[in-house]
């Protein structure tokens, strides 16, 4: 059994604040964590090794050198080894450039660790919130997917993915090779130990460039990207609303449906 | 690829009763101004199985033709069957622009059909338009945590394709069936379909929770106190004809589902009336429900950041509130 989890270093997107005076974002000390999701994706993958212990976990991020820092945290979790991917060629990548330079990575790394039975996503990252790289990695490695996981076993040569929908849930099954993406579960991802942690610190962390993953210029970054941002403008902030500050929580209660009825929402 | 029409898509989630998601429909109302503006028709795709009220909602909602592929294999949404029908009309008929619902089943099918024809996708757009002269959709998005809103355009590549949330757009007034109707005879085999449903899970509370569809929700978050603190929560909703929410907080101390979270790494909602019971709005949650209509705040705490969001906010015990509340809106219904 061989798993890959892939995991993305994200900005703490609930602790950007807004500069007041120009309504533009302040990045400035906002601290890069581990995408929660992928958290997730690296926990179900931990729980499957739990149970087969002699699977590998292998975790991949593409980015800048700090994005080292969440694969140690992953190694410090529960992965196995760790690869970083990371050039100037390929900063200003769209998500269609960016799962192609991921797919492209996943095959090298495939070269050296062998082929993946299963890749594990998050659902999202919280910082582009697109959904779609997971998918797009299934696409370009012609992998089947299932999107919106929260928890998975192994079972025979399938897995057993719980799917959330938007009525409950489901059980897939899907054939391995195959892709899948972690939504948010109903337990909390585990904590490293403190002998795993020493050893993640310690830990050597290859990086595939550019040069190494043989891909076209023409298919990275920004002219890798159909899309372009065209703009971007912190959204306009509501105007406060009426306060009901009525002691009596009757009449505050009347007072609001008064002023909804008013208002024509109820 | 480049388009050979000018036609604007967009594709109807089909039910496994052969119905659709709201959402299909609500992209009708601003595909019509969008197709308008790009000079072509404005296309319906329907994917299903035996999908008749599906197609007559998207015929008595605008669509000026429709493209119906109809099967067994599309009864419950695949991925697999899915992308391949959808890519096999898009590289036929080869329209300028995609708009998909940005349901579960939308976010799961859009990039892998934008990705195998290699072109642009935005996620989860909340604001749609056109520039006339290049025919350039403007898609517009939430980013970082609903902090930043970008304007994304695909200039180059066609079809220009995008999902769209739930609840941003209303459906037009029916109007008379005018389309034509084209039945795209395309299957998939068997083994061409790689996943299976092995089991379906109904929510605990043997009802479904589609927040991302709700037009009225009432959620509870720390404020609630406990998982029996849900009760009036739920008694509220009723009483309105709404579903149940919750914030982080509420789901991470176990009082209710996940299914049921609003939030970043809950669900994103875009209700008429959202009613944040004993919710503070710290920045994860109001990411969550920048959507609403309008947003009505019980909380004892006069300082909660919920407040600066709200509409309307009552400062006071929800326990206290709510009931006068449900009574209220008995009495007006009764």
């Amino acid at each position: 059994m061989n798993m890959l989890v892939c995991v993305k270093q994200v900005p703490d997107t609930t602790a950007v604040k807004i500069d007041p005076v120009t309504n533009t974002l302040i990045r400035d000390g906002v601290p890069s964590i581990l995408n929660p999701f992928d958290g997730y994706a690296l926990e179900a993958a931990a729980r499957v090794k739990d149970k087969n212990p002699d699977a590998k976990l292998v975790v991949v991020a593409m980015g800048p050198e700090q994005a080292k820092a969440v694969l140690k945290e992953s190694l410090a979790v529960a992965a196995d080894k760790a690869y970083l991917v990371s050039g100037r060629e390929f900063g200003g990548s769209d998500t269609l450039a960016t799962s192609k330079i991921i797919a492209t990575a996943i095959k090298k790394i495939e070269e050296i660790e062998g082929k993946f039975d299963v890749i594990f996503c998050g659902k999202q990252a919280i910082d582009g919130d697109t959904a779609q790289v997971g998918p797009e990695i299934a696409e370009h490695l012609g992998l089947p997917q299932v999107t919106y996981g929260l928890e998975c076993e192994l079972d025979g040569d399938m897995m057993k993915v719980k799917k959330e929908m938007e009525d409950g849930a489901a059980i897939i099954g899907v054939k391995m090779p195959c892709l899948l993406t972690f939504t948010k579960p109903a337990w909390d991802p585990r904590y490293p130990t403190i002998k795993r942690k020493m050893a993640a610190n310690k830990a050597v962390i290859p990086t595939l460039g550019f040069a190494d993953l043989g891909l076209d210029a023409m298919e990275c970054g920004l002219k890798g990207s159909p899309t372009k941002v065209k703009k971007s403008f912190c959204p306009e902030k509501k105007a406060a609303g009426l306060k009901i500050t009525e002691e009596d929580p009757a009449v505050a209660a009347k007072t609001l449906y008064a002023k909804l009825s008013e208002a024509g929402i109820m | 690829m480049e388009a050979k029409t000018k036609d604007l898509w967009v594709v109807v989630e089909t039910t496994p009763d052969g119905g659709c998601k709201n959402v299909g429909i609500e992209l009708l109302t601003p595909g019509r101004m969008m197709a308008d503006k790009q000079g072509g028709k404005l296309v319906a795709v329907v994917i299903g199985c035996n999908a008749t009220k599906a197609i007559e909602e998207a015929n008595t909602h605008g669509a000026d033709q429709i493209i119906v592929v109809d099967g067994p294999e599309y009864k419950e949404y695949n991925t697999d069957a899915y992308a391949i029908a959808l890519t096999h009309l898009v590289e036929k008929y080869a329209p300028t622009s995609v708009l998909i619902g940005a349901t579960n089943n939308g976010r799961d099918l859009a990039p892998r059909v934008s990705c195998r024809v290699k072109t642009g996708l935005t996620a989860d757009c909340t604001s749609l338009d056109v520039d006339a002269e290049t025919g350039n959709v403007m898609w517009t998005r939430p980013a970082f945590g609903g902090n930043l809103m970008a304007t994304i355009i695909c200039p180059d590549q066609r079809p220009q394709m995008g999902t769209v949330r739930p609840s941003v757009f209303k459906k037009c007034e029916p109007t008379e069936a005018k389309a034509e109707i084209i039945n795209e005879d395309f299957h998939v085999a068997a083994d061409q379909i790689r996943t299976q449903v092995l089991e379906v899970i109904k929510d605990m509370e043997g009802e479904g929770v589609d927040l991302e569809g709700a037009e009225i929700i009432v959620s509870g978050g720390r404020g609630v106190g406990g998982p029996e603190g849900f009760g009036i929560i739920k008694e509220a909703a009723d009483a309105l004809g709404g579903v149940v929410g919750a914030s982080r907080a509420a789901v991470d101390a176990g009082w209710i589902a996940h299914a049921h979270q609003v939030g970043q790494t809950g669900k994103t909602v875009a209700p008429k009336i959202y009613v944040a019971c004993g919710i503070s709005g710290a920045i994860q949650h109001a990411a969550g429900i920048g959507g609403a209509d309008c947003i009505i705040a019980i909380n004892k705490d006069p300082d909660a950041p919920i407040f600066d969001i709200a509409d309307y906010g009552v400062v006071g015990n929800l326990f206290e509130v709510l009931p006068v509340l449900i009574e209220e809106i008995k009495k007006a219904r009764a």
